[in-house]
Parts: C-alpha cells; sequence; structure tokens
C-alpha cells in the first residue's frame, strides 16, 4: 500500500490442476507488509488450492510465486516455513492430547545439546510458551495442560502467537473465525490487529464478509478459481462484497426473500 | 515455578480446581504402575513359598516379562505414532527362520547372518510404512496381510529347502562367533557366581555343575529389553523426534501442516518395530538353538495388549514406553505367576481378556478428562 514498501509475496497467474479440476485458473496477488489481506470467497472458489500452493502444500501447475522480490519454489512446508511463510489452519492447528507447550513447539523444537545428543529443551519451550500466552491475555494452568482443555478461540491465538514467534514475516489464517463464537471472534480479530501493527504480512481468509472488514485493508474475492478483483478499505461496501463473492445473481433474489440479513 | 508466578486473580472462576487425584490420572502410566503393584502384592501374599520369588523364579519371570518388553517397546511407539503392526509375530518366526537358514543351511557365519536378517527385517518393516502412508489404507489391513505373507514363507522356506519346519544346529554354528552372544550370552557371571558362593542365590548340590549358581548370569535378552525401554523412552519423551511421533499420531493433518515430516516418521517406526521383533528372534534362536516355523505366534496381540494396559490409546497420540514396559511387566508376572500358583494356566487368557477390556475402557475416560470431551 505504501509505495516505497515493496510487496512481501506476490503470487502471479498461479494455476492449480488436480487431473481434470482446474482449482485456480491464473489467480494474482499480492501482500505488502503490515497490512490485513482478505482472501474472501465461497466453498469451492478455491481458497484453500490458493493458500495450500502460498504455504508450500501444493506445487502451482503454472505461475510463479515471488517473496521478497525472489523466485521461490517451495518443495514443502517446512521450505515455506523457514523462508517466514505461517499458516494457521481452519480446525487443524492444534493436538489436543498434547500440551500446549509441545504444540507451541511441534515442528519447531527447541534443542539442547547433552553430549553428543540432541534433546527437546522442555525448561525453555515451558517458559516461552507461559510466557507468549500471557501476552495474548490466556492464562494457563501450566505449560502442560492438553490444548484439547482450551476453547477454540483460544486454540487459534496458540497457534497465530506460535507463528508469529516463529518469525513469520507472512502470516496465512485459514478461516479462523469459521467456527468460533462471537466474543471469541472479536477476540482472535484483535489478535490479528495485533500481530498487523508489529510489521506481520496477513493474508485472512473467510467467508463472512463482517469479519473481513472489521480489520482488513485490502479485498480479494475468489470466484470458481479466478479472481474479481482486489480493492482497498474504504472503495468498497460490504454488499458488493458480499455479492461477488456469491456470483451476483441468485444471492440477490435469495435475499429478498430472506429480508436482507444474509 | 509457574504455578508461583501466576496471578491467581486472573484465574477463570468457571475452571473447576483439577483434583490431585484426576491430574495423577492422566499420567498414562499409572495403569501401569497400579496394576503392577497390585499384581505383585497378589503373588507375594498368595505365591511367595511357591519358588516364584526365589532366583530361578525370579529369572523365570524376568526373562518372560523382557520378551514382551522388546515387542511392546516398538508396538508402543509405532502406536503412538498412530498405527499398528499385526505382523510382529510372524516377523519374530520368519527373522528366527532366516538366521538359521543362513548360518545353518548355507553355511554364513552367525554374525553376518544376524546382520543381514536385521536388513531383510527392518526393510519388510519400511515397505510396511511405506504401502501405509503411500496408499492411505489402514494399518491394520497392511499388516494383516503381511502377517499371513511372513508366516507363510516362515513355513515355507524350512519345508522346501530342509523339508522340516524346525532348524536346529544354530548353537554349534554360534560357537566362537562375535555377535551372538549379544543376544544370546549372560552377563555378570561373576557376580552371580558371588553370590552363590554367600548363600544369597541357590547353587547346584550336586554334580558336574555344584557349587555353580543355578542362574549363571543375566541374559542378554533382559538387557535388551532395558535398553530398549530406556531409549524408548528417552527418545519419546526427551527428544525433538519424539514429540513429532505424538503429532504424527495425535494429527498426522495438524503435524504436517506445521512441517512434521509424518511420514518419514511413521515409516521409521514401522522399521523400529521390525527392529524390535528382530531382537527378539535372534535372543530365541540363540537361547533354544534353533528356529521353528510356528515361533511368534500372537506375539502382535500380547504386544498390543501389553502397550494398551500401559495407557497407550488404541487411536494414538498418547501413550508412554515406561508404562507399556510395565505392561509387559504384569503379563509376564501373571502369566508365569499363575504356574507357579498352581492355577489352571488357561485361566490366564480369562485374565488377559479382562485386563484389556478394564485398560481400554479406563483410558477411554482419561481420554475424555484430558481433551475436555463429555
Amino acid at each position: 500500500m505504501n509505495p516505497e514498501h515493496a510487496p512481501l509475496i506476490q503470487m502471479k497467474n498461479i494455476e492449480k490442476h488436480f487431473g481434470r479440476v482446474i482449482a485456480l485458473a491464473g489467480v494474482s496477488v499480492d501482500v505488502f507488509p503490515g497490512e490485513c489481506h482478505c482472501l474472501l470467497g465461497d466453498n469451492g472458489a478455491g481458497k484453500s488450492t490458493f493458500i495450500k500452493t502460498m504455504s508450500g502444500v501444493h506445487k502451482p501447475t503454472k505461475g510463479e510465486i515471488l517473496f521478497e522480490g525472489q523466485q521461490m519454489h517451495f518443495a514443502d512446508p517446512r521450505d515455506a516455513i523457514s523462508a517466514g511463510i505461517a499458516t494457521v489452519h481452519q480446525h487443524l492447528a492444534m493436538i489436543p492430547l498434547m500440551s500446549v507447550s509441545r504444540n507451541f513447539f511441534m515442528g519447531n523444537e527447541p534443542v539442547k545439546k547433552i553430549g553428543p545428543m540432541n534433546f527437546f529443551d522442555h525448561d525453555y519451550a515451558n517458559k516461552v510458551t507461559m510466557d507468549e500466552m500471557s501476552k495474548m491475555g490466556i492464562n494457563l494452568r501450566g505449560p502442560d495442560q492438553a490444548v484439547g482443555t482450551l476453547s477454540g478461540g483460544e486454540r487459534q491465538t496458540v497457534a497465530i502467537a506460535r507463528a508469529v514467534h516463529f518469525g513469520a514475516k507472512v502470516l496465512i489464517l485459514d478461516e479462523p473465525t469459521s467456527a468460533l463464537g462471537v466474543r471469541q471472534t472479536a477476540n482472535v480479530l484483535a489478535t490479528i490487529d495485533k500481530v498487523r501493527k508489529q510489521g506481520v504480512a496477513v493474508v485472512f481468509i473467510t467467508h463472512n464478509v463482517r469479519h473481513a472488514l472489521a480489520v482488513g485493508d485490502r479485498f480479494t474475492v475468489l470466484n470458481r478459481g479466478q479472481t474479481l478483483g482486489t480493492s482497498q478499505r474504504g472503495q468498497i461496501t460490504p454488499d458488493e462484497l458480499q455479492d461477488m463473492m456469491a456470483g451476483g445473481q441468485e444471492l440477490v433474489a435469495l435475499e429478498g426473500s430472506l429480508g436482507g440479513t444474509v | 515455578m509457574t504455578s508461583a508466578t501466576k496471578p491467581t486473580a486472573n484465574t477463570d472462576e468457571r475452571v473447576k480446581e483439577i483434583s490431585n487425584f484426576r491430574n495423577a490420572l492422566i499420567r498414562p502410566e499409572l495403569g501401569g504402575i497400579v496394576g503392577t503393584v497390585a499384581v505383585f502384592s497378589f503373588f507375594l501374599l498368595f505365591a511367595f513359598d511357591s519358588g516364584m520369588f526365589n532366583s530361578q523364579g525370579i529369572m523365570n519371570w524376568s526373562q518372560i516379562s523382557a520378551q514382551f518388553m522388546i515387542i511392546a517397546v516398538g508396538a508402543c511407539l509405532l502406536m503412538i505414532a498412530g498405527e499398528f503392526d499385526l505382523s510382529v509375530g510372524s516377523m519374530i518366526g520368519f527373522a528366527g527362520m532366516l538366521i538359521a537358514i543362513f548360518s545353518v543351511t548355507l553355511g554364513w557365519p552367525v554374525w553376518m547372518a544376524i546382520i543381514v536378517t536385521f536388513v531383510i527385517a527392518v526393510s519388510i518393516g519400511a515397505l510396511n510404512g511405506f504401502i501405509v502412508v503411500r496408499t492411505g489404507l489402514p494399518s491394520f489391513i497392511v499388516t494383516l496381510a503381511f502377517l499371513f505373507i511372513l508366516r507363510g514363507f516362515a513355513i515355507y522356506l524350512p519345508q522346501t529347502i530342509e523339508r522340516k519346519t524346525i532348524i536346529g544346529g544354530v548353537s554349534d554354528a554360534a560357537q566362537g562367533d562375535w555377535l551372538a552372544p549379544v543376544f544370546g550370552g549372560k552377563i555378570f557371571t561373576g557376580f552371580f557366581q558371588w553370590m552363590g558362593d554367600n548363600g544369597i542365590i541357590a547353587v547346584f548340590e550336586r554334580g558336574t555343575r555344584k557349587g555353580q549358581p543355578v542362574v549363571e548370569g543375566l541374559p542378554m535378552l533382559i538387557v535388551w529389553a532395558i535398553a530398549l525401554v530406556i531409549v524408548g523412552h528417552i527418545i519419546l519423551t526427551k527428544t525433538k523426534f519424539g514429540n513429532w511421533i505424538f503429532a504424527a499420531g495425535g494429527d498426522a493433518e495438524a503435524a504436517r501442516n506445521s512441517g512434521v515430516p509424518v511420514n518419514k516418521v511413521k515409516i521409521l517406526m514401522f522399521m523400529f518395530t521390525a527392529f524390535c521383533a528382530t531382537v527378539f528372534a535372534v535372543c530365541q534362536v540363540m537361547e533354544f538353538g534353533s528356529a521353528g516355523a510356528d515361533r511368534g505366534l500372537l506375539k502382535e496381540f500380547e504386544a498390543i495388549i501389553a502397550v494398551v494396559i500401559g495407557g497407550a490409546l488404541l487411536t494414538g497420540g498418547y501413550g508412554s514406553v515406561i508404562g507399556a514396559a510395565l505392561g509387559a511387566l504384569i503379563f509376564g508376572v501373571v502369566q508365569q505367576g499363575l504356574f507357579f500358583a498352581g492355577v489352571e494356566s488357561s485361566l490366564f487368557r480369562v485374565f488377559l481378556g479382562v485386563i484389556l477390556l478394564g485398560a481400554v475402557i479406563l483410558n477411554t475416560y482419561i481420554r475424555r478428562i484430558i481433551t475436555g470431551e463429555r
């Protein structure tokens, strides 16, 4: 947005085919540091495929990914994570049976060397987890509390805190608010705001226009594997966004019968 | 430390205080510890005079427990990683048969037979794992197939080559071999002699071995069991890889998304299970001096039962190697203890079924406590 800032990540004409199915047909998006870029679209629009391509889960069939101006080829999610692209997934962010601290460091375990062996540094992990959680306003009984005992919003917050702690420059949030209550949603949106102010580029996937408008700086709408353009905050109304997502016509008719409540 | 720094004013008023009892319940080893205490109390009370707790008796149930422990460690780590291996028992028969064929029929040096057998067995473990992660099929089905395939070969090979199902003569072949004693030898023989000389343990009263202790030393089987339990426990709880094992079994998709190489972890655990089965097989072949086509029958289920008694969840993601080892100990002590106590040995199976059911119900309850489900 700010002209002297270069985009942190640029996705250019990304295509992704699964066999005969064209999931993405040339999608281009760029994300700047410190902005919250909302990616909207109905179910099956290609949002998930798109962010999976961004985070290294899928390789694009065509198109290029530029990260900090350099072309990237991610072999797997670990590559993307080490480059600074972190994803917080819809339902799959945490493992309920494991402790918060084990979850927090999953895939990024701190090690301390004792002799020739590397050991999981539990003391460090527990300390960092407690610190980060209290910063985000979550009071744990202890670092060994199982994630299964946290609420949905708390789990999302743990996942976001984890990603930021590990130096994410781009944070992809895959429908973080879809299964949450009102208050928990507000907490997660507030967390997104905190994170954005630290200069992290946030990609916020949602199909809820109100959640998007609450924190978004720019909005890109996906429909049937294509982008319907990107608009700035203030240049688009909630109704226009909603229409673009649903592909226009049918929803207008539906909305009429529902009294404009969708 | 953490409880001291936490301001009490901020605790959520809707969260009930967790009692120490419930806190203790969520330790996976709890069932194993309680079971072990119960089993030992029972047999100390009812079978103390039967010879179960003299040197031979202790060695007897220790060896049986150690056998269970060796395969339970592998099964435990694999189950925590979210998979099963039903081919463990067949692998024991198959690997034992390979050693006998290599060393006796083909006349290879025993060390080479052992090493080649380990390579083959671990490769089959890798194949098991590879098929499971590649096809996404339940490991139950894939390893059930290998249960039959490996058992089939364990019978077919000796039948075709030697026209019998038991190949003996491994002891003679192992004479003077450097690797064989690592599996079939005994250590601390001097210490056991000293205990015999000082009247702590029984010695032979007459015959050519007069004055020698009845139990000559600590069998390598037990050393292997203890070593595998310690190594398994450290890997699971104290290393990065251990965290990956929990993660792979807890939720493979979430783990993958966090950058855990789930497929690699699972395949490695299948390989480790095959390794443990082969350790069992080699120890057994070295002890008996022969390999039989029916060795290891039903061992896969016994391993799984020991692991479940030890508090692991069948669905993966939760469990403990120490728990599995205690499960194996309970197993061995009861199996041999019933014999010492003069109880009909078929009742052992009844006991197994009952304790298995009890353990699974308890584990399900514990799982609800941990995850906060109702």
